[in-house]
Protein backbone atom coordinates (compact mmCIF):
# COMPACT_ATOMS: atom_id res chain seq x y z
CA UNK A 1 0.00 0.00 0.00
CA UNK A 2 1.25 3.26 -0.84
CA UNK A 3 2.24 5.80 1.94
CA UNK A 4 2.91 9.12 -0.39
CA UNK A 5 0.00 10.51 -2.32
CA UNK A 6 0.34 10.67 -6.15
CA UNK A 7 -1.66 13.76 -8.08
CA UNK A 8 -4.32 11.64 -8.73
CA UNK A 9 -4.82 10.91 -5.22
CA UNK A 10 -7.58 12.18 -3.62
CA UNK A 11 -6.83 13.70 -0.59
CA UNK A 12 -9.00 13.70 2.69
CA UNK A 13 -9.15 16.68 5.21
CA UNK A 14 -10.75 15.88 8.32
CA UNK A 15 -12.23 18.55 11.08
CA UNK A 16 -13.59 18.44 14.69
CA UNK A 17 -16.29 19.69 16.07
CA UNK A 18 -15.81 22.62 19.17
CA UNK A 19 -15.83 20.37 22.10
CA UNK A 20 -13.21 17.59 20.75
CA UNK A 21 -11.32 20.08 19.30
CA UNK A 22 -11.10 22.13 23.14
CA UNK A 23 -11.48 18.75 25.45
CA UNK A 24 -8.67 16.59 24.12
CA UNK A 25 -5.87 18.57 24.25
CA UNK A 26 -7.45 19.84 27.55
CA UNK A 27 -8.03 16.41 28.51
CA UNK A 28 -4.23 15.04 27.40
CA UNK A 29 -3.12 18.22 29.39
CA UNK A 30 -4.58 17.48 32.46
CA UNK A 31 -3.78 13.69 32.19
CA UNK A 32 0.42 14.36 31.37
CA UNK A 33 -0.12 16.53 34.75
CA UNK A 34 -2.35 14.14 36.70
CA UNK A 35 -1.00 10.49 35.95
CA UNK A 36 2.81 10.66 36.39
CA UNK A 37 1.70 11.32 40.31
CA UNK A 38 0.31 8.03 40.23
CA UNK A 39 1.63 6.07 37.74
CA UNK A 40 5.81 7.52 37.37
CA UNK A 41 6.36 5.74 34.64
CA UNK A 42 3.85 7.59 32.58
CA UNK A 43 6.16 10.61 32.14
CA UNK A 44 8.00 8.79 29.57
CA UNK A 45 4.74 9.82 27.47
CA UNK A 46 4.05 13.49 26.10
CA UNK A 47 0.63 13.85 25.14
CA UNK A 48 0.09 16.66 24.37
CA UNK A 49 2.81 16.33 21.87
CA UNK A 50 0.62 13.09 20.51
CA UNK A 51 -2.54 15.55 20.21
CA UNK A 52 -0.12 17.91 18.44
CA UNK A 53 0.13 15.37 15.74
CA UNK A 54 -2.92 13.66 15.46
CA UNK A 55 -4.77 17.30 15.04
CA UNK A 56 -1.58 18.26 12.61
CA UNK A 57 -1.78 15.38 10.28
CA UNK A 58 -5.63 14.88 10.16
CA UNK A 59 -6.13 18.33 9.43
CA UNK A 60 -3.21 18.76 7.07
CA UNK A 61 -3.37 22.63 7.06
CA UNK A 62 0.02 23.78 8.29
CA UNK A 63 -1.63 27.23 9.79
CA UNK A 64 -3.85 25.09 12.07
CA UNK A 65 -1.58 22.93 13.18
CA UNK A 66 0.94 25.17 13.92
CA UNK A 67 -1.50 27.43 15.53
CA UNK A 68 -2.67 24.47 17.63
CA UNK A 69 0.50 23.41 18.69
CA UNK A 70 1.43 26.42 20.20
CA UNK A 71 -1.86 27.28 21.93
CA UNK A 72 -1.20 23.64 23.48
CA UNK A 73 2.16 23.93 24.07
CA UNK A 74 1.67 27.59 25.79
CA UNK A 75 -0.74 25.57 28.18
CA UNK A 76 1.64 23.20 29.15
CA UNK A 77 3.96 25.55 29.53
CA UNK A 78 2.33 27.48 32.10
CA UNK A 79 1.59 24.44 34.13
CA UNK A 80 5.91 24.41 34.33
CA UNK A 81 7.78 26.82 36.62
CA UNK A 82 9.97 27.67 33.66
CA UNK A 83 9.83 30.49 31.32
CA UNK A 84 6.50 29.71 29.13
CA UNK A 85 7.49 29.35 25.78
CA UNK A 86 9.52 26.27 25.68
CA UNK A 87 7.13 23.61 24.77
CA UNK A 88 5.32 26.60 22.91
CA UNK A 89 7.76 26.59 20.54
CA UNK A 90 8.70 23.13 20.01
CA UNK A 91 4.55 22.45 19.51
CA UNK A 92 4.49 24.90 16.91
CA UNK A 93 7.28 23.48 15.15
CA UNK A 94 5.99 20.07 15.18
CA UNK A 95 2.51 21.19 14.22
CA UNK A 96 3.51 22.64 10.84
CA UNK A 97 5.74 19.83 10.07
CA UNK A 98 3.32 17.70 10.74
CA UNK A 99 0.49 18.99 9.30
CA UNK A 100 2.96 19.53 6.23
CA UNK A 101 4.11 15.94 5.60
CA UNK A 102 -0.03 14.93 5.97
CA UNK A 103 -0.57 16.55 2.52
CA UNK A 104 2.04 14.72 1.35
CA UNK A 105 2.15 11.26 3.42
CA UNK A 106 -1.38 8.37 3.87
CA UNK A 107 -1.17 8.95 7.72
CA UNK A 108 -4.03 6.63 7.87
CA UNK A 109 -2.39 3.63 7.94
CA UNK A 110 -0.55 2.50 11.43
CA UNK A 111 3.32 2.19 10.32
CA UNK A 112 2.78 5.69 8.87
CA UNK A 113 1.41 6.90 11.91
CA UNK A 114 4.54 5.28 13.76
CA UNK A 115 6.93 6.42 11.65
CA UNK A 116 5.60 9.90 11.97
CA UNK A 117 5.26 10.23 15.87
CA UNK A 118 8.85 8.77 16.16
CA UNK A 119 10.21 11.25 14.03
CA UNK A 120 8.38 14.32 15.16
CA UNK A 121 8.90 13.51 18.78
CA UNK A 122 12.88 13.52 18.29
CA UNK A 123 12.13 16.85 16.03
CA UNK A 124 10.57 18.23 19.75
CA UNK A 125 13.09 17.38 21.60
CA UNK A 126 15.97 18.87 19.37
CA UNK A 127 13.85 22.16 19.70
CA UNK A 128 12.85 22.28 23.26
CA UNK A 129 16.69 21.50 23.92
CA UNK A 130 18.11 23.77 21.26
CA UNK A 131 15.25 26.79 22.94
CA UNK A 132 15.92 25.63 26.55
CA UNK A 133 19.77 25.72 25.97
CA UNK A 134 20.09 28.53 23.80
CA UNK A 135 17.51 31.14 24.60
CA UNK A 136 16.50 30.15 28.71
CA UNK A 137 20.32 28.32 29.40
CA UNK A 138 18.46 25.63 31.26
CA UNK A 139 21.54 22.58 31.88
CA UNK A 140 20.14 19.82 29.70
CA UNK A 141 21.39 16.65 29.21
CA UNK A 142 21.13 15.07 26.22
CA UNK A 143 21.01 11.15 25.68
CA UNK A 144 20.30 9.55 22.46
CA UNK A 145 19.72 6.46 24.10
CA UNK A 146 16.94 7.75 26.19
CA UNK A 147 15.54 9.78 23.38
CA UNK A 148 15.04 7.15 21.16
CA UNK A 149 13.72 5.33 23.80
CA UNK A 150 10.87 7.72 24.66
CA UNK A 151 10.21 8.34 20.80
CA UNK A 152 9.70 4.53 20.65
CA UNK A 153 7.46 4.42 23.31
CA UNK A 154 5.47 7.16 22.34
CA UNK A 155 5.27 5.68 18.76
CA UNK A 156 3.21 2.58 20.02
CA UNK A 157 0.97 4.74 22.22
CA UNK A 158 0.50 7.36 19.33
CA UNK A 159 -1.05 3.93 17.36
CA UNK A 160 -3.24 2.95 19.99
CA UNK A 161 -4.32 6.63 20.91
CA UNK A 162 -4.85 8.13 17.24
CA UNK A 163 -7.40 4.81 16.61
CA UNK A 164 -9.29 5.93 19.34
CA UNK A 165 -9.24 9.58 18.46
CA UNK A 166 -10.22 8.38 15.25
CA UNK A 167 -13.93 8.15 16.12
CA UNK A 168 -14.03 12.03 16.87
CA UNK A 169 -12.60 13.26 13.16
CA UNK A 170 -15.55 14.54 10.98
CA UNK A 171 -14.76 14.69 7.26
CA UNK A 172 -14.68 18.06 5.91
CA UNK B 1 5.41 42.21 -1.56
CA UNK B 2 1.43 40.96 -1.47
CA UNK B 3 2.08 38.16 -3.75
CA UNK B 4 5.08 36.74 -1.84
CA UNK B 5 3.62 36.77 0.85
CA UNK B 6 0.46 35.24 0.03
CA UNK B 7 2.58 33.09 -1.85
CA UNK B 8 4.68 31.97 1.52
CA UNK B 9 1.74 32.89 3.69
CA UNK B 10 1.88 29.72 5.90
CA UNK B 11 5.88 29.76 6.63
CA UNK B 12 5.41 33.63 7.38
CA UNK B 13 2.53 32.69 9.74
CA UNK B 14 4.68 30.24 11.07
CA UNK B 15 7.69 32.37 11.53
CA UNK B 16 5.60 35.10 13.00
CA UNK B 17 4.51 32.84 15.46
CA UNK B 18 7.96 31.47 16.30
CA UNK B 19 9.20 35.53 16.23
CA UNK B 20 6.80 36.17 18.85
CA UNK B 21 7.16 33.24 21.56
CA UNK B 22 10.88 34.13 21.29
CA UNK B 23 10.12 37.68 21.94
CA UNK B 24 8.38 36.19 24.37
CA UNK B 25 10.74 33.79 26.23
CA UNK B 26 13.63 36.55 26.32
CA UNK B 27 11.32 39.11 28.14
CA UNK B 28 10.29 36.56 30.56
CA UNK B 29 14.17 35.74 31.22
CA UNK B 30 15.44 39.19 31.27
CA UNK B 31 12.72 40.97 32.98
CA UNK B 32 11.22 38.44 35.96
CA UNK B 33 13.30 35.41 36.56
CA UNK B 34 10.10 34.56 39.38
CA UNK B 35 7.47 34.21 36.40
CA UNK B 36 5.55 37.16 37.61
CA UNK B 37 4.93 38.66 34.16
CA UNK B 38 3.42 35.75 33.15
CA UNK B 39 1.16 35.01 36.24
CA UNK B 40 -2.18 35.68 34.35
CA UNK B 41 -1.53 32.85 31.87
CA UNK B 42 -0.84 30.57 34.63
CA UNK B 43 -3.25 31.39 36.65
CA UNK B 44 -5.79 30.33 33.93
CA UNK B 45 -4.02 27.29 33.37
CA UNK B 46 -3.96 26.19 36.70
CA UNK B 47 -7.73 27.44 37.20
CA UNK B 48 -8.78 25.27 34.13
CA UNK B 49 -6.50 22.23 35.29
CA UNK B 50 -6.41 21.93 39.00
CA UNK B 51 -10.33 21.36 39.79
CA UNK B 52 -10.36 18.43 38.08
CA UNK B 53 -7.29 17.10 39.62
CA UNK B 54 -8.57 18.45 42.60
CA UNK B 55 -12.38 16.21 42.18
CA UNK B 56 -10.78 13.06 41.10
CA UNK B 57 -7.93 13.02 44.00
CA UNK B 58 -11.32 13.97 46.73
CA UNK B 59 -13.19 11.18 44.76
CA UNK B 60 -10.26 8.79 45.34
CA UNK B 61 -9.64 9.16 49.05
CA UNK B 62 -13.64 8.62 49.39
CA UNK B 63 -13.37 5.51 47.80
CA UNK B 64 -10.17 4.50 49.42
CA UNK B 65 -11.39 5.98 52.60
CA UNK B 66 -14.52 3.59 52.67
CA UNK B 67 -12.41 0.59 51.28
CA UNK B 68 -9.61 0.89 53.73
CA UNK B 69 -11.73 1.49 56.40
CA UNK B 70 -14.98 -0.45 56.33
CA UNK B 71 -14.92 -3.20 53.66
CA UNK B 72 -11.03 -4.57 53.61
CA UNK B 73 -9.91 -5.11 56.99
CA UNK B 74 -8.16 -8.21 56.45
CA UNK B 75 -5.17 -8.71 59.08
CA UNK B 76 -6.56 -5.65 60.91
CA UNK B 77 -6.03 -7.43 64.22
CA UNK B 78 -2.82 -8.69 63.60
CA UNK B 79 -1.49 -5.22 62.65
CA UNK B 80 -3.18 -3.75 65.61
CA UNK B 81 -1.43 -6.51 68.21
CA UNK B 82 1.80 -5.48 66.07
CA UNK B 83 1.50 -2.12 66.89
CA UNK B 84 0.66 -2.36 70.38
CA UNK B 85 4.07 -4.38 70.90
CA UNK B 86 5.91 -1.58 68.94
CA UNK B 87 4.35 1.00 70.91
CA UNK B 88 5.36 -0.70 73.90
CA UNK B 89 8.72 -0.54 72.51
CA UNK B 90 9.00 3.30 71.69
CA UNK B 91 7.51 4.29 75.59
CA UNK B 92 11.04 2.42 76.92
CA UNK B 93 13.05 4.07 74.25
CA UNK B 94 10.98 7.94 74.83
CA UNK B 95 11.63 7.92 78.33
CA UNK B 96 15.54 7.71 78.01
CA UNK B 97 15.41 10.01 74.79
CA UNK B 98 13.31 12.77 76.65
CA UNK B 99 15.83 12.58 79.62
CA UNK B 100 18.96 13.07 76.86
CA UNK B 101 16.52 16.07 75.30
CA UNK B 102 15.82 17.38 78.54
CA UNK B 103 19.28 18.09 79.47
CA UNK B 104 20.08 18.73 76.02
CA UNK B 105 18.19 22.14 76.51
CA UNK B 106 18.94 22.97 79.72
CA UNK B 107 22.22 23.63 78.45
CA UNK B 108 21.47 24.79 75.19
CA UNK B 109 19.40 27.21 77.66
CA UNK B 110 22.73 28.33 79.99
CA UNK B 111 24.52 28.99 76.05
CA UNK B 112 21.97 31.29 75.22
CA UNK B 113 21.29 28.98 72.13
CA UNK B 114 18.14 30.08 70.13
CA UNK B 115 16.03 27.01 68.18
CA UNK B 116 14.04 27.42 65.44
CA UNK B 117 10.36 25.75 66.33
CA UNK B 118 7.83 24.68 63.55
CA UNK B 119 5.02 26.40 65.10
CA UNK B 120 2.33 26.29 61.91
CA UNK B 121 1.88 23.75 59.84
CA UNK B 122 -0.98 23.19 57.11
CA UNK B 123 -1.60 20.08 55.91
CA UNK B 124 -2.16 19.79 52.25
CA UNK B 125 -2.84 16.47 49.55
CA UNK B 126 -1.01 16.41 46.21
CA UNK B 127 -3.17 17.29 43.48
CA UNK B 128 -0.95 16.99 40.41
CA UNK B 129 2.69 17.19 38.25
CA UNK B 130 4.08 19.90 36.25
CA UNK B 131 3.78 17.56 33.12
CA UNK B 132 7.45 17.72 32.35
CA UNK B 133 10.09 16.02 33.08
CA UNK B 134 12.43 19.12 32.88
CA UNK B 135 10.14 20.53 35.60
CA UNK B 136 9.79 19.13 38.77
CA UNK B 137 6.88 20.28 40.52
CA UNK B 138 3.46 19.34 41.98
CA UNK B 139 0.72 21.23 42.73
CA UNK B 140 -1.12 21.04 46.13
CA UNK B 141 -4.42 21.66 47.36
CA UNK B 142 -3.87 25.17 49.49
CA UNK B 143 -3.26 28.41 48.43
CA UNK B 144 -3.62 31.96 49.59
CA UNK B 145 -6.25 31.59 51.52
CA UNK B 146 -5.31 29.08 53.61
CA UNK B 147 -2.13 30.96 54.22
CA UNK B 148 0.34 29.61 52.50
CA UNK B 149 2.93 32.02 50.77
CA UNK B 150 5.96 31.45 48.46
CA UNK B 151 9.12 30.17 49.95
CA UNK B 152 7.43 28.15 52.59
CA UNK B 153 8.95 24.90 53.53
CA UNK B 154 7.42 21.90 52.18
CA UNK B 155 7.67 18.21 54.14
CA UNK B 156 6.56 15.51 55.03
CA UNK B 157 6.73 12.87 58.12
CA UNK B 158 9.97 11.63 56.34
CA UNK B 159 11.61 14.49 55.64
CA UNK B 160 11.81 17.73 53.15
CA UNK B 161 9.81 17.61 49.74
CA UNK B 162 10.75 21.22 48.38
CA UNK B 163 9.66 24.98 48.72
CA UNK B 164 6.80 26.76 47.63
CA UNK B 165 7.15 28.59 44.56
CA UNK B 166 3.82 30.23 43.27
CA UNK B 167 0.39 30.38 44.95
CA UNK B 168 -2.84 30.87 43.67
CA UNK B 169 -6.39 31.48 45.39
CA UNK B 170 -6.52 27.95 46.13
CA UNK B 171 -3.70 25.92 44.82
CA UNK B 172 -0.10 26.54 45.30
CA UNK B 173 3.13 25.19 42.82
CA UNK B 174 5.80 23.86 45.24
CA UNK B 175 9.13 23.11 43.73
CA UNK B 176 10.59 19.45 44.66
CA UNK B 177 14.57 19.32 45.79
CA UNK B 178 15.70 17.32 42.88
CA UNK B 179 14.76 20.05 40.04
CA UNK B 180 17.82 21.24 38.86
CA UNK B 181 16.79 25.24 39.94
CA UNK B 182 16.30 24.29 43.45
CA UNK B 183 19.21 24.44 46.14
CA UNK B 184 18.60 23.23 50.21
CA UNK B 185 21.50 24.15 52.83
CA UNK B 186 22.46 20.64 54.02
CA UNK B 187 24.50 19.16 56.77
CA UNK B 188 26.00 15.68 56.81
CA UNK B 189 24.81 14.17 60.11
CA UNK B 190 28.31 12.62 61.42
CA UNK B 191 30.85 14.56 59.79
CA UNK B 192 29.07 17.59 60.00
CA UNK B 193 30.56 18.91 56.81
CA UNK B 194 28.22 21.76 54.97
CA UNK B 195 27.08 21.39 51.61
CA UNK B 196 24.35 22.60 48.88
CA UNK B 197 21.41 19.92 47.55
CA UNK B 198 20.74 20.61 44.03
CA UNK B 199 18.60 18.53 41.52
CA UNK B 200 20.68 17.70 38.32
CA UNK B 201 18.94 17.63 35.04
CA UNK B 202 18.67 13.57 35.12
CA UNK B 203 16.22 13.98 38.45
CA UNK B 204 19.38 12.77 40.62
CA UNK B 205 20.13 14.75 43.82
CA UNK B 206 23.53 15.42 44.20
CA UNK B 207 25.16 17.11 47.54
CA UNK B 208 27.90 19.86 46.70
CA UNK B 209 30.41 22.34 47.56
CA UNK B 210 32.13 19.52 50.23
CA UNK B 211 35.86 19.52 49.50
CA UNK B 212 37.07 16.42 47.97
CA UNK B 213 39.80 15.73 50.53
CA UNK B 214 37.10 15.32 53.13
CA UNK B 215 36.18 11.80 54.06
CA UNK B 216 31.81 10.86 53.48
CA UNK B 217 30.78 7.31 53.14
CA UNK B 218 27.90 6.00 51.86
CA UNK B 219 25.36 5.44 54.19
CA UNK B 220 25.53 8.82 56.12
CA UNK B 221 22.72 10.70 56.66
CA UNK B 222 21.91 14.48 55.64
CA UNK B 223 20.21 16.89 57.28
CA UNK B 224 19.08 20.63 56.41
CA UNK B 225 21.28 22.82 57.80
CA UNK B 226 18.87 26.07 57.74
CA UNK B 227 21.42 28.38 56.06
CA UNK B 228 19.03 28.63 53.21
CA UNK B 229 16.50 30.11 55.88
CA UNK B 230 13.66 28.57 54.65
CA UNK B 231 13.77 24.88 55.87
CA UNK B 232 14.62 24.18 59.79
CA UNK B 233 17.45 22.75 60.74
CA UNK B 234 18.05 19.17 61.54
CA UNK B 235 15.00 18.08 59.45
CA UNK B 236 15.91 14.36 57.23
CA UNK B 237 16.86 15.48 53.59
CA UNK B 238 18.07 11.74 52.34
CA UNK B 239 21.26 9.03 52.73
CA UNK B 240 24.43 9.50 51.00
CA UNK B 241 24.43 6.47 48.18
CA UNK B 242 27.30 7.15 46.06
CA UNK B 243 30.76 9.63 46.28
CA UNK B 244 32.49 9.94 43.78
CA UNK B 245 35.50 13.25 43.16
CA UNK B 246 34.42 15.52 40.87
CA UNK B 247 36.88 18.06 38.65
CA UNK B 248 36.22 20.98 39.90
CA UNK B 249 37.92 19.82 43.26
CA UNK B 250 34.86 18.82 45.18
CA UNK B 251 33.35 15.61 46.22
CA UNK B 252 30.32 14.60 43.55
CA UNK B 253 28.06 12.84 46.56
CA UNK B 254 24.50 11.33 45.17
CA UNK B 255 22.10 11.25 47.76
CA UNK B 256 18.77 9.57 47.78
CA UNK B 257 15.77 11.79 48.96
CA UNK B 258 14.06 10.88 52.36
CA UNK B 259 11.33 11.02 50.70
CA UNK B 260 10.23 9.08 47.57
CA UNK B 261 9.57 12.31 45.39
CA UNK B 262 7.30 10.39 42.77
CA UNK B 263 5.20 9.16 45.21
CA UNK B 264 3.76 11.86 46.63
CA UNK B 265 0.15 12.00 48.34
CA UNK B 266 0.30 14.03 51.42
CA UNK B 267 2.40 16.86 52.39
CA UNK B 268 2.77 19.73 55.17
CA UNK B 269 3.70 23.09 54.78
CA UNK B 270 5.38 25.51 57.08
CA UNK B 271 3.19 28.36 57.30
CA UNK B 272 5.00 29.84 60.63
CA UNK B 273 8.32 29.55 62.61
CA UNK B 274 9.92 30.88 65.45
CA UNK B 275 13.13 31.65 66.57
CA UNK B 276 13.25 30.98 70.48
CA UNK B 277 15.23 29.49 73.40
CA UNK B 278 14.46 26.16 74.23
CA UNK B 279 11.91 25.41 77.02
CA UNK B 280 12.84 23.14 80.00
CA UNK B 281 9.27 21.42 80.56
CA UNK B 282 10.98 20.01 84.22
CA UNK B 283 11.58 21.92 86.88
CA UNK B 284 14.55 24.72 86.56
CA UNK B 285 17.84 23.10 87.35
CA UNK B 286 20.73 24.77 87.04
CA UNK B 287 24.07 23.31 85.29
CA UNK B 288 26.08 23.98 88.22
CA UNK B 289 23.91 21.64 90.11
CA UNK B 290 24.60 19.01 87.55
CA UNK B 291 28.17 19.08 87.61
CA UNK B 292 28.24 19.68 91.50
CA UNK B 293 26.60 16.63 91.25
CA UNK B 294 29.11 14.68 89.00
CA UNK B 295 31.90 15.94 90.98
CA UNK B 296 33.09 14.47 93.76
CA UNK B 297 31.85 17.10 96.74
CA UNK B 298 32.81 17.11 100.11
CA UNK B 299 30.01 16.90 102.91
CA UNK B 300 27.01 19.45 103.42
CA UNK B 301 27.32 21.87 106.64
CA UNK B 302 25.37 21.53 108.95
CA UNK B 303 22.27 23.53 108.94
CA UNK B 304 22.01 24.83 111.96
CA UNK B 305 25.33 26.88 113.16
CA UNK B 306 26.14 26.90 116.61
CA UNK B 307 25.86 29.87 118.30
CA UNK B 308 29.72 30.77 118.35
CA UNK B 309 30.23 29.68 114.89
CA UNK B 310 33.25 31.44 113.27
CA UNK B 311 32.59 33.87 110.26
CA UNK B 312 32.44 32.43 106.84
CA UNK B 313 35.91 32.56 105.79
CA UNK B 314 37.30 30.76 109.05
CA UNK B 315 34.72 27.88 107.92
CA UNK B 316 36.05 28.22 104.33
CA UNK B 317 39.62 28.05 105.58
CA UNK B 318 38.85 24.84 108.12
CA UNK B 319 37.20 22.86 105.36
CA UNK B 320 39.87 20.43 103.92
CA UNK B 321 38.78 20.17 100.55
CA UNK B 322 40.32 19.91 97.36
CA UNK B 323 36.90 20.79 95.41
CA UNK B 324 34.52 23.60 95.73
CA UNK B 325 30.86 23.11 97.47
CA UNK B 326 28.64 25.46 95.94
CA UNK B 327 27.13 26.01 99.34
CA UNK B 328 30.37 27.07 100.71
CA UNK B 329 31.33 29.79 98.38
CA UNK B 330 27.63 31.32 98.11
CA UNK B 331 27.75 31.47 101.65
CA UNK B 332 30.62 33.72 101.78
CA UNK B 333 29.51 35.80 98.86
CA UNK B 334 25.94 36.59 100.87
CA UNK B 335 27.89 37.73 103.98
CA UNK B 336 26.60 41.00 105.28
CA UNK B 337 28.85 44.32 104.54
CA UNK B 338 30.41 44.07 108.30
CA UNK B 339 32.69 40.98 107.40
CA UNK B 340 32.92 41.68 103.53
CA UNK B 341 36.39 42.61 103.35
CA UNK B 342 37.18 39.27 105.20
CA UNK B 343 34.36 37.28 103.50
CA UNK B 344 35.95 38.80 100.05
CA UNK B 345 39.74 37.41 100.72
CA UNK B 346 37.99 34.04 102.79
CA UNK B 347 36.27 33.41 99.43
CA UNK B 348 39.17 34.13 97.07
CA UNK B 349 40.94 31.70 99.06
CA UNK B 350 38.50 29.39 99.15
CA UNK B 351 38.30 29.12 95.65
CA UNK B 352 42.08 28.63 95.51
CA UNK B 353 41.84 25.99 98.14
CA UNK B 354 39.07 24.45 95.87
CA UNK B 355 40.96 24.94 92.75
CA UNK B 356 44.75 24.54 93.46
CA UNK B 357 46.41 22.92 96.33
CA UNK B 358 48.67 26.23 96.82
CA UNK B 359 48.60 27.65 100.36
CA UNK B 360 49.06 31.18 99.60
CA UNK B 361 45.92 32.64 97.33
CA UNK B 362 46.80 34.73 94.07
CA UNK B 363 45.93 38.44 94.65
CA UNK B 364 42.77 39.60 92.39
CA UNK B 365 43.29 42.86 90.99
CA UNK B 366 40.78 45.71 90.90
CA UNK B 367 39.85 48.55 87.99
CA UNK B 368 39.14 52.47 88.83
CA UNK B 369 35.89 51.59 89.45
CA UNK B 370 36.50 49.35 92.40
CA UNK B 371 35.08 46.13 90.86
CA UNK B 372 37.19 43.08 91.17
CA UNK B 373 38.29 41.80 87.76
CA UNK B 374 39.98 39.39 85.80
CA UNK B 375 41.40 36.59 88.37
CA UNK B 376 45.18 35.77 87.75
CA UNK B 377 45.44 32.03 86.24
CA UNK B 378 44.12 29.58 88.70
CA UNK B 379 41.40 30.86 89.76
CA UNK B 380 37.69 29.91 88.51
CA UNK B 381 35.13 32.37 88.36
CA UNK B 382 32.24 31.56 90.01
CA UNK B 383 28.77 33.17 89.06
CA UNK B 384 27.51 35.55 92.00
CA UNK B 385 23.93 34.66 93.03
CA UNK B 386 21.20 37.71 92.42
CA UNK B 387 21.42 38.48 96.16
CA UNK B 388 25.21 38.59 96.47
CA UNK B 389 26.11 42.62 96.80
CA UNK B 390 28.91 44.30 94.70
CA UNK B 391 32.15 44.36 96.44
CA UNK B 392 32.18 48.22 98.15
CA UNK B 393 34.62 50.77 96.99
CA UNK B 394 36.11 50.49 100.06
CA UNK B 395 37.16 47.22 100.32
CA UNK B 396 38.92 46.87 97.11
CA UNK B 397 42.15 48.22 97.95
CA UNK B 398 42.53 45.43 100.88
CA UNK B 399 41.09 42.30 98.76
CA UNK B 400 43.79 44.53 95.44
CA UNK B 401 46.77 44.00 97.95
CA UNK B 402 49.21 41.33 98.06
CA UNK B 403 49.99 39.59 101.12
Amino acid sequence: MPIIYTSQDQIEVYRFGIPAAILIPLLAIFLQAFLPMRLPFMSIFDLPLLVTIFFAVVRRNPVTGLLTGAAIGLFQDSLTHQPIGLFGIAKTVVGYGASSLGVKLDVENMGSRFLVTLFFYIVHQIVYFTVARGLVQLTLEWSWPHELGRAFANALLAVALFAVLDKFKQRA
Amino acid sequence: METLISRYRNVSILVAVLFAQVIGLAVQVRRSPDGESTRLIRIWAVSAVTPLEKAIVSLQNGVGSLWHNYIYLRGVRQENRELKEEIQSLRLQQVRLIDDAEQARRLQLLLGFKEQFISRTVAAQVIGASGSPQSRAVYIDKGSRDGIAPDMAVVTADGIVGKVLRVFNSTSQVLLIDDQSSGVGAILEKSRLQGILRGTPSGEVVLEKIMADEDVQPGEAVLSSGGDEIFTKGLPVGVVTKVSRGKDGFLRIRVRPAVDLSKLEEVLVITQRDERAPEVTEKATRAADILAQRLPSVPDKPETPAPNQPVAGESAQSTPSHTASPQSTTAAATKPAATKAVSATAASENTATATHPAPKPAPSQSDAGGKTTAAPAGHVERPQPPSASPPQADSAPAEGKPE
